[in-house]
């Protein structure tokens, strides 16, 4: 995945900005693999309105049930309506089609504060 | 990666280079959650085999003049009618009905036998049994010297096979040969037992030889699929082999969690449990261990609450998953008896909603 758009959370989502107001929000390759097999998800609801770090939706793998969260505040606009039916989708292809929800944010001081990918990579080799 | 403290099996330093893909702390020990994928490790129980490394099991040694008397007094099942190679699943209890322990007791020799124990309960079961301690009886924790490896699926004969020339497919479920050569690897109980479901074999191997018996299996068929505890807990779980700390506990009987099975009230001679177990059993347990299906969306967990349909609370989740040969949304559930009937609708609380399910018939996966 190299997309110099890119940014990233310690929590292990991602998040591509699709112009001025609008970004794509999903969890990063680190994060599906940790989860293993994703077998549901509980997305987030469309015009929904989030604050920054607030729980978004819970992902679900055999194992366990996980919560991820809003790197940006705004309205849920758009949600991946794909991963009702096929939730493997994220595992397969966490950065295309098996983004989350997209948000309409409202501050964009937020989006510049989240991580490049290479601190994430650095962040990455920390905590392991 | 914090496994530093962690309780490592003789295994540990092959999970890396088997591919496992993540280390964790179960109950003090350093296990493997799953080498390739959950789903995909349990998909090769079902079809092929799988081999598992069960190493943290606690073995224990009970021998002596009085071993059978004092195993019969502590077992919930009859230890008297066993014969030598022959292996029982019982619960040991405490005095009021609760469940100290589920295991496995193997009958050695006529007077040693060998109780395999839950890994987090074996400083709790020893002290139990030392507890009870009699004249002429030696109880020895194993649990050091001892590996187990778990070979499960209905190719596990043929992959075991193998390796030696003890007729493996004469040996009868619950039935075990000891001293066997696998390959260069001697002294081995080999067991046809196991907790997926499927047919196979757990062995029993000293700590020293358990790295050379793992890699034999491996090489033997490539069939094998080295297997986690992710899948060997979905494997249980649809098979309703109950697992203590979830089905089982002190708080929860042997009748309550659907093994009243194990408990035989009438055996020859008295047993720790039995007023209690007997007087819960005329008057029938008020708690039921039942299956359900999610029909609404979500994955029941350990833990989580159940509803009847008028929103009264009747018990909870003991374990829970998407079942991956049922492809569905399934939970055991400990619940109030009069709800435990098939075709009840019930209510399962999912973080703060209340999802709809429906009482299933169990186990959820019968082997053909």
């Amino acid at each position: 995945m190299t997309n110099t758009q890119l940014r990233f959370t310690k929590k292990h989502e991602w998040v591509l900005p699709l112009d001025e107001e609008r970004a794509r929000i999903g969890i990063t390759d680190h994060a599906q693999q940790e989860l293993g097999d994703i077998v549901f998800v509980e997305n987030a609801e469309l015009n929904q309105q989030v604050t920054a770090h607030d729980s978004l939706g819970v992902i679900e793998s055999v194992k366990a049930a996980s919560e991820f969260y809003a790197p940006l505040s705004g309205e849920v606009v758009a949600i991946n309506e794909q991963l009702e039916d096929e939730p493997e989708r994220i595992n397969d292809d966490p950065y295309q089609e098996g983004w989350l929800v997209e948000i309409a944010y409202t501050n964009p001081q937020e989006l510049e504060a989240l991580l490049t990918e290479a601190d994430y990579q650095a962040f990455l080799s920390e905590e392991e | 990666m914090s496994d530093k403290q962690l309780k490592q099996t003789p295994l540990f330093d092959l999970y890396q280079h088997n591919g496992a893909k993540k280390i964790i702390d179960y109950g003090g020990w350093a296990l493997p959650v799953h080498f390739s994928s959950i789903i995909d490790e349990h998909h090769a129980v079902r079809q092929k085999a799988g081999l598992f490394d069960v190493s943290h099991m606690g073995e224990i040694r009970i021998e002596g003049e009085a071993a059978e008397k004092l195993v019969n007094l502590l077992m919930t099942n009859d230890i008297t009618s066993l014969e030598i190679n022959q292996a029982r699943y019982t619960a040991m209890c405490y005095q009021n009905g609760g469940t100290v322990d589920d295991l496995l007791v193997y009958k050695l020799a006529e007077q040693t036998f060998l109780l395999v124990v839950n890994a987090a309960n074996i400083d709790k079961d020893l002290d139990w049994i030392k507890a009870h301690h009699m004249d002429g009886v030696t109880i020895t924790n194993l649990s050091e010297h001892i590996a187990q490896l778990a070979v499960q699926g209905p190719e596990a004969v043929n992959i075991l096979q193998k390796l030696t020339d003890v007729r493996l497919a004469d040996i009868k479920p619950f039935r075990f040969v000891q001293n066997v050569q696998l390959a260069d690897v001697t002294d081995v109980l080999v067991s046809r037992t196991g907790y997926t479901g499927e047919d196979g074999f757990e062995l029993y191997v000293s700590h020293d030889q358990a790295q050379a018996l793992w890699q034999a299996l491996l090489q033997a068929d490539d069939r094998l699929q080295p297997c986690g505890l992710g899948a060997r807990d979905t494997l249980r779980f649809e098979a309703k082999l109950a697992l203590y700390g979830q089905e089982l506990s002190p708080s929860i009987s042997p009748f309550e969690a659907g093994i009243g099975f194990t408990v035989k009230i009438d055996k020859s001679s008295d047993f720790i449990g039995r007023a209690a177990l007997m007087k819960e059993k005329q008057n029938q347990p008020t708690r039921k261990l039942v299956g359900l299906e999610i029909i609404d969306k979500g994955i029941p967990r350990h833990g989580y609450k159940v509803f009847s349909s008028s929103n009264q609370e009747i018990g909870f989740i003991t374990s829970g998953t998407h079942s991956p040969s049922i492809q569905k949304q399934l939970g055991l559930a400990l619940v109030q008896a009069e709800y435990g009937k098939l075709g009840t609708e019930v209510q399962v609380q999912i973080r703060s909603r209340l999802v709809d399910a429906v009482i299933v018939e169990t186990p959820f996966y019968k082997r053909k």
